[in-house]
């Protein structure tokens, strides 16, 4: 009796139009936990933003590269002492004997142009081509030995600093106290950009060509890498996808519920959660030192990064297949079908769409995986391309996301840029993967 | 009258450390329908699921004493449950069709099971089957069409249709109604007093007024007994059990 003759008279003295101090302070706590959100994701977005500009601000100067063009003499005599025109021969000719056609190209070039600076010998002239120039004009003679003896024009590598130079890196005053380049080669290259024989243009070789030497940034490209990553994907793709789908649809449909699967349960959870340089150190020992598979290969990577990813997948699948509604299983079993029958005919189908997804993200992070890497002997200076698979993936190469480590550690100022360029492309690659990864969810999604 | 499909004999099913069905004895006849009543958790779906083994998939079951179909022990060591399941027909609560079309939800029975020969002969049991499901007309013009695109009481003719396209002896239903507005349960019922004539009908149902219009005979469980079992007329006019008679007069359950 009292209880409702209370709550009556609390309730009269209610009004809605006025909040209470509680409701008041509610709105005020969820407003603020939405301010709190607000700024997080801000937070993000600006991490986000300051990393890509960056990236692409220190590194899409390396897709360019300044190149000098010269009408080169290809004296017989010199590359082809036989006269014969046989292969064998032209080979013999190191790049020692390309070095010297380049330097006198060069000085009639400045000749003719009547290009003259004081203090710049025609020896320190040719500082302005690339180191990496004769072997690059060897290369080109011996693709098309019919050039001999002709005079042919080709685009060279500058130097490294003389790009830097139209890059901005090198000014005039810091070119004074370098020993690689010096002012008065950067008034020659702006004599011969003047010239029309010097230009700034779009450079293949980035994605194309395989590494180069500390002292020629100018000439490292990503090709090795970028082949010895694709094989590694191969490699984790044929092996962690049946072997992860596999192992997911026994232990969710198949296994029965024991300690043992428990067991087995804990594990692979806690092996998502191992270091990937461990992965590096047991793929050191088992497949090189054990197994005697060679150092710096592609299998041995794909190897170990079909254990890293191996995890993944199987915790994605098994989390795809526990969400195919039970009722289908039933409908399937309810029917007649067999267990095998059922899982395949009805549970995999619903399931594909995240065990794609997962496999596809699995991948991507393979793909930008670089300890375990740096372990098993992938971090060498390769210069020679790996073979087309199978054999290739014996061949020693290296991976994306080891060559940025590489180029970090390079002394020359050249291979930052070098190495935002590498990180670009190896972003293009990962914002690819899991664009596809979202197109395929979207594409085969069904809903019941 | 119609001969015995159905015999159970001391039948005892366990959860884990559960006792959920204690000592169950009944004789089920064919072409008739038969209802399972009873509060919830009393043992009426698990007793159904008995019959076609769908137990078997729940690991911490167990089931001891025989059920015999036909005079076959289907818990005998050399029957294979799949095959078993082509003879027992089940519907479930839930609409649960595939997400393929209508034709190919009704296919696919006959097709794991070798049913027809051809595409002609497949084609001839899914319109038999969605015929006897009731189905046909509204459905015909669209078998090409997800199953999953039809209305509730359509999908669950769908199952229907489904469950009678391997040719069962048995057809098990459980709570077939529960998921479904007044309309479609009316339609449902109306099946399944046609189904009578080629099968023998299990249903379990929540609706004392169902099992009254659809089912000729009945069986009241409670906490995993049965406690009795009659004809439908007799179990609602006149209860023998103190129990059921609490249950159909609304005072337990």
């Amino acid at each position: 009796m009292t209880d409702i003759a209370l709550g009556r008279a609390l309730r009269l003295k209610t009004s809605l139009l006025d909040q209470s101090s509680r409701t008041r302070k509610r709105n005020f706590a969820e407003k603020r936990f939405e301010l709190y959100g607000m700024a997080a994701v801000a937070f993000g977005l600006l991490a986000l933003v300051v990393l890509l500009t960056t990236i692409l601000g220190n590194g899409l100067s390396s897709f360019r590269q300044t190149f000098v063009t010269l009408q080169i003499e290809l004296p017989q005599a010199k590359l082809d002492k036989s006269g014969t025109g046989d292969l064998e021969a032209i080979k013999k000719v190191s790049t020692f004997g390309y070095a010297p056609l380049i330097d006198t190209a060069l000085e009639q070039t400045m000749a003719q142009l009547g290009i003259t600076i004081d203090g710049l010998s025609a020896k320190q002239a040719a500082g302005i081509i690339s180191k990496e120039a004769p072997a690059k004009l060897r290369d080109a003679v011996i693709a098309n030995p019919a050039l001999i003896g002709t005079v042919h024009e080709f685009r060279l590598l500058a130097n490294g600093r003389i790009d830097g130079y139209y890059k901005g890196a090198v000014t005039m005053v810091s070119a004074t106290r370098d020993a690689n380049v010096s002012p008065e080669l950067l008034i020659l290259a702006d004599a011969l950009k003047a010239a029309g024989l010097l230009a700034t243009s779009l450079n293949p070789g980035f994605i194309t060509d395989s590494d180069a030497s500390d002292q020629r940034p100018e000439a490292a490209g990503l090709g090795v890498a970028i082949l010895g990553s694709l094989y590694m994907m191969m490699i984790v793709l044929v092996l962690a996808l049946p072997i992860g789908v596999a192992a997911s649809i026994y232990l969710e449909e198949f296994a029965p519920k024991n300690r043992w699967t428990d067991v087995i349960e804990v594990n692979i959870s806690n092996l998502a959660a191992v270091p990937s340089i461990v992965f590096g150190i047991l793929g050191l020992a088992i497949f090189i030192n054990f197994a005697g598979l060679p150092q710096s290969a592609p299998i041995v990577g794909g190897l170990v990064l079909t254990l890293m990813t191996l995890p993944t997948i199987i915790i994605a699948t098994r989390a795809s297949l526990k969400s195919v509604p039970p009722s289908i299983r039933d409908a399937a079993l309810g029917v007649g079908a067999s267990k095998m029958q059922a899982v395949f005919h009805h549970v995999l189908p619903l399931a594909a769409p995240g065990i794609l997804t997962g496999t596809i993200i699995g991948l991507a992070q393979a793909l930008g995986e670089t300890a375990p890497l740096l372990l098993i002997g992938m971090v060498a200076f390769v210069k020679e391309f790996p073979g087309a698979p199978p054999e290739g993936f014996f061949d020693p190469a290296s991976a994306l996301p080891v060559q940025i480590f590489n180029w970090t550690q390079r002394a020359d100022p050249a291979f930052v840029e070098r190495a935002s360029g590498a990180i670009i492309v190896l972003l293009v690659f990962l914002i690819a993967m899991n664009t596809v990864a979202v197109l395929l969810r979207r594409r085969f999604e069904r809903r019941w | 009258m119609d001969e015995i499909k159905i015999s159970a004999q001391d039948v005892n099913v366990f959860y884990g450390e559960t006792h959920a069905l204690q000592d169950v004895n009944v004789k089920i006849r064919d072409n008739t329908v038969t209802a399972f009543i009873g509060p919830s958790g009393c043992g009426k779906s698990t007793f159904l699921r008995c019959i076609n083994r769908m137990n078997d998939t729940i690991e911490i079951c167990r089931v001891k004493g025989d059920i015999l179909i036909d005079a076959e022990d289907i818990y005998d060591r050399q029957v294979d449950p799949v095959q078993l399941r082509a003879k027992v027909g089940m519907v479930f609560q839930k609409p649960n069709p595939f997400p393929k079309s209508i034709y190919d939800n009704v296919a696919y029975g006959p097709r794991i099971h070798g049913l027809a020969r051809n595409k002609p002969e497949l084609d001839e049991i899914v319109e038999k089957s969605l015929r006897r499901a009731a189905l046909w007309d509204e459905a015909k013009d669209r078998l090409g069409q997800p199953g999953t695109g039809l209305s509730g009481g359509q999908q669950q003719r769908l199952c229907i249709a489904r469950a009678v396209a391997t040719a069962p002896e048995v057809l098990l239903m459980d709570e077939p109604c529960s998921a479904l507005d007044p309309i479609a349960t009316a339609q449902i019922e109306e099946l399944i007093d046609e189904l009578r004539q080629n099968y023998c009908v299990v249903i379990v149902t929540h609706s004392m007024q169902q099992a009254a219009r659809v089912s000729q005979h009945t069986a009241f469980f409670h906490l995993g007994h049965l406690v009795e079992y009659g004809e439908t007329g007799q179990i609602f006019t006149n209860p023998q059990d103190k129990r059921t008679e609490s249950y159909i007069t609304g005072r337990i359950g």
